[in-house]
């Protein structure tokens, strides 16, 4: 805990770096994985097991924390500290713990139940603080452990055992909701994208303050196939890949997005017809959080067949651990702690009887 | 001059509108009281609307004070004096007031309108229905407002000082110091001086003119309690309970971590310790009760003292949380302010209805140590052991204080904090198992052979990683789902607080005559009344027995044979006989329930009475 090996600057700033360098197998743990065959929870541990000894932090100072569900699970197969806590609260755990130690690593693996039904208060007050935690949202549009019911952010109409006649409500967008909770880092990820994966996960990490991760990963059992349209063969189609700093185009930069100058709405264009110039160019830096919500919204509700994907939104604002650590060295520790604390005791007005 | 009368004993009940600042005047008269060196016990007693509206009668706010020159342990069932600020203070109260006792009323207000509306027909002051009281009738906003004059305050503003004159005028009464009021307003309204000069000049004027009209025919003296030596203070249990957390988490070398969500009459710890960061205290405001709790677990599992505050509503939140702290076995230190039920209840009045929920309230087989402090001063001491159980056994622990002695307050022997013993956490550094393949691991849930408290290695600690969860495990803390495995769990973690038993001192039992066939058995806050109760009991000639219980889970060793020593058990209790049917079920003794649920602490004499016809029929 006391190692004087810290990274600088970022997320990890006060984490103790690997005294030798680690690689993937040694933050593989004892324990069988035991998700179903074909689950996209495979590829997003072997991912972040491929990108967590890249960080260079000690593995001991690397604490996973999750909740309830297939997704949360995730702690048991790293072999870091973990935490598989209770349904919906593994963002207020992981708060006492990113509060009280700087020093850690701190990881929220969660899902979409578990995230934005049964704890959707604490994601939201998580983000709100923008405490120095890396939150990876597992969505699979489903309920996978308890077999298959729809979940917030299953499309409007879906048959499942629990809605036989279709559910009745609009799903959440997580990004939107993460973006209207003042998230300060808003990013999203493909199961089965290795590399933009890694890179959107080493950024989050990076990132000081509450990264939010949202996780398209595929449940082979209860809802196969709900991310074909961003992984077959029209992907390069469908999917719109977010990088800052460059005009946003897709569909190998035929088609692009343009931004309505009246209204502010995004709209997709073809590229041939305004212009390369005329295309919103991607400021993920941008403090205003109007145009990362914009692009958030070009997500399909229902049946997906288009998604921007990569980083949306990564802008600074303090850290509420780190400001509550501050406030505690602004009070001042005094220079007798016990006698300070003994005349705390004592109070303003004591007697004495002989 | 005036007579000087010498009484051993004064009870004073001080009622206004909730906006009068009846709370800061009982608080101040009983600061210069405890200062004095009587013995004091208070009942605040206030509706849980900030203001509700003024002149009605639910809006009457009162603070009831018990003085004497003797220990006592209540606040008095029946006040001999009332200060009544407004018509409607005198309708609500009077009802308590001793026959013969003295009525102070503030006259300011006895218009017919105001009468009327409170349902008075005619005005209680003239039409002779005091007239079994001594009235002292005086119109002391306008007195108020004539000592503040030269201030410049509004007409209301100036009105509003009355409570510091009735509080200079019953200081001059019952020959109380000035000087402790007189810092206090210096203090509290140092950045406003004309309100600190119009509330000193108000107090000032109020002694004055008791001093120099005749309208009181004798002052009153409660000579000083002989009391232990040492250094003393006043104290209220919430602000105990904050002191006392503070201090378990210096002895444990752990910082204190606070995670907590307002809540009546909870709320004023979470106050006091955002105040003290500069002893290292960290408090969070979160965004719910769940949250509270869930960050007190995460804290403690990076091994700071974890502590979440609540009454009984909130205590129904975090109940699974307090289970995933049964299930990981970490630290968690849950303070339950209890008040009136259920649901949303009496926000501001007191019960004791919380005990089987804390005892027995989550799913599964969930043991936890459940404490209760006796009295205001107590709620440290109950702190600071159930930080010291939380931790050398790695679970949570329940304290249950409840309204009355959470804001109730009494004269408290400031404790050495150096005579205080340490606690350790004794955190694991090294590995204490082998993997299947022989390499060094640690296995959180191997524990300590007599203790039965696990393995605890903080993350941060090199080659001890390891996984812990609300998920059945083996001592590994991998997933279990063997039905032999879980069995031996389920009893390990029953014994394991079973075994508390042994920090635990026997229960005591107070029968002087050694003849006493009843045994009145108290727990938490029916300390101060059960134990007057037996006082009056044996001043009227009856043996009776006493104990009282602070251990509620577990029990302590001999609580069974204590129990089946006695003709008849009576346990008062506010609720309806939670604790008669833990001991039932336990001991299978016929203890009998004395239940009373008006959200105010059992009247002590009402007690005494029925005991009292109850040892008549057993020996009849």
């Amino acid at each position: 805990m006391t190692d004087t090996h810290v990274t600088s600057g970022s997320g990890l700033a006060g984490v103790p770096l690997a005294l030798t360098p680690l690689n993937r197998k040694d933050v593989v743990s004892d324990a069988e994985v035991r998700w179903c065959p074909g689950c996209g929870d495979y590829a997003v541990l072997a991912t972040f097991q491929g990108v967590l000894p890249e960080l260079g932090i000690a593995r001991e100072n690397t604490v996973i924390v999750s909740g309830i569900g297939c997704s949360s699970r995730f702690p048991y197969y790293v072999d870091t500290y973990g935490v598989h806590s209770i349904h919906g609260r593994a963002p207020a755990v992981a708060t006492g713990l990113a509060m009280t130690r700087p020093d850690l690593a701190v990881f929220v693996v969660t899902g979409d139940g578990d995230a934005l039904s049964i704890g959707g208060n604490h994601l939201i007050h998580a983000l709100r603080r923008n405490l120095n935690i890396t939150i990876l949202l597992f969505n699979n549009r489903i309920y996978g452990l308890t077999k298959g019911q729809f979940s917030p952010t299953s499309e409007q109409g879906k048959v499942t055992k629990s809605s036989p006649m279709g559910t009745l409500a609009v799903p959440f967008n997580p990004l939107s909701l993460a973006i209207g909770a003042e998230a300060t880092f808003v990013a999203r990820a493909i199961d089965s994208d290795r590399a933009g994966l890694s890179e959107v996960l080493t950024a989050a990490a990076k990132h000081r303050g509450a990264s939010f991760v949202e996780i398209y990963q595929n449940c082979p059992i209860f809802n196969d196939g709900a991310y074909e349209a961003v992984k077959g063969k029209a992907a390069g189609d469908s999917i719109i890949r977010l990088v800052h700093g460059e005009p946003v185009t897709f569909a190998g930069g035929t088609r692009g997005v343009l931004r309505d100058g009246s209204t502010g709405e995004l709209i997709i264009v073809d590229v041939e017809e305004v212009g390369l110039d005329s295309l919103l160019v991607h400021d993920a830096h941008r403090e205003d959080p109007s145009l990362a919500f914009a692009l958030s919204r070009l997500t399909d509700a229902g049946e997906l067949r288009r998604a921007p994907i990569g980083i949306f939104r990564d802008v600074e604002r303090p850290a509420y651990d780190d400001l509550a650590r501050q406030q505690i060295e602004t009070a001042g520790r005094p220079e007798d702690p016990d006698a300070a604390l003994q005349a705390l005791l004592r109070g303003a007005e004591t007697w004495t009887v002989l | 001059m005036t007579e000087v009368r010498t009484l051993d004993h004064v009870v004073i009940r001080f009622a206004g509108d909730s906006g009068d600042g009846m709370q800061l005047t009982g608080d101040r008269f009983t600061s210069e009281t405890a200062n004095f060196g009587n013995d004091i016990a208070t009942l605040p007693n206030f509706p849980a609307e900030i203001r509700a509206p003024a002149g009605t009668l639910p809006g009457v706010s009162s603070f009831q004070l018990h003085f004497a020159d003797r220990d006592i342990s209540t606040p008095g069932d029946k006040p001999e004096v009332l200060v009544a600020m407004n018509p409607a203070a005198l309708k609500v109260n009077l009802p308590d007031l001793r026959l013969g006792g003295m009525v102070i009323v503030d006259t300011a207000d006895f218009t017919e309108r105001n009468l009327s509306r409170i349902g008075y027909e005619s005005n209680p002051l003239t039409d002779g229905s005091l007239d079994a009281y001594q009235v002292v009738a005086l119109d002391l906003t306008a007195l108020a407002v004539a000592a503040v004059k030269g201030f410049g305050l509004g007409r209301k503003d100036a009105s509003r000082t009355k409570n510091m004159f009735a509080l200079g005028l019953l200081t001059w009464l019952y020959g109380r110091p000035v000087e402790g009021t007189e810092q206090f307003l210096s203090r509290r309204f140092a950045s406003r001086p004309e309100i600190r000069d119009s509330n000193l000049a108000a107090f000032r004027a109020g002694h004055a003119y008791g001093e120099t009209t005749e309208t009181f025919a004798a002052r009153y003296e409660v000579p000083p309690a002989p009391m232990p030596a040492g250094e003393y203070r006043q104290i209220n249990g919430n602000i105990a309970t904050a002191y006392g957390l503070m201090v378990a988490a210096r002895k444990a070398g752990m910082p204190l971590f606070l995670g907590s969500y307002p809540i009546t009459p909870a709320s004023d710890i979470l106050h006091e310790l955002s105040k003290h960061k500069g002893q290292g205290v960290m408090t969070f405001q979160a965004e719910d009760e769940i949250a509270g709790v869930a960050a007190a677990l995460g804290a403690s599992y990076g091994g700071h003292l974890g502590v979440t505050t609540t009454s009984g509503p909130g205590l129904a939140l975090k109940m699974e949380a307090i289970g995933l702290g049964v299930m990981t076995e970490l630290p968690l230190v849950v303070v339950d302010v209890q008040r009136a039920g259920p649901s949303t209840g009496l926000p501001t009045k007191t019960e004791q209805a919380d005990l089987l929920q804390a005892v027995y309230g989550r799913n599964g087989e969930s043991p936890v140590v459940v404490l209760a402090p006796r009295s205001p001063g107590d709620c440290f001491t109950t702190a600071v052991e159930a930080a010291r159980i939380a931790v050398t056994y790695r679970t949570p622990v329940i304290v249950l204080s409840d309204g009355y002695v959470a804001n109730g307050s009494e004269p408290w022997h400031v404790p050495d904090i150096a005579s205080i013993p340490p606690i350790e956490a004794g955190f694991a550094t090294e590995t204490n198992a082998q993997s299947a393949s022989g390499e060094a691991r640690h296995h959180p849930y191997l524990r300590d052979p007599e203790t039965k408290a696990r393995a605890w290695a903080l993350p941060g600690t090199p080659g001890l990683e390891h996984r812990i969860g609300g998920l059945e495990k083996s001592d590994s803390g991998m997933i279990s789902y063997d039905p032999e495995n879980h069995d031996r769990m389920v009893a390990l973690r029953r014994a394991k607080i079973d075994g508390v038993v042994r920090d635990i001192p026997d229960v005591q039992v107070d029968d002087p005559s050694g003849e006493a066939k009843v045994l009145l058995l108290g727990w938490g806050s029916t300390y101060g009344p059960v134990r007057a109760a037996a006082a009056a009991i044996r001043a009227q000639g009856h043996a009776v027995a006493r104990a009282h219980l602070r251990h509620l889970n577990p029990f302590p060793a001999n609580l069974g044979e204590v129990l089946r020593g006695y003709d008849r058990v009576l346990v008062p209790e506010m609720n309806l006989g939670q604790l008669a049917t833990m001991l039932r079920a336990r001991y299978l003794v016929d203890v009998q329930s004395y239940s009373r649920v008006r959200g105010l602490p059992i009247s002590s004499s009402e007690l005494a009475a029925d005991v009292i016809t109850m040892i008549q029929e057993l020996s009849a």
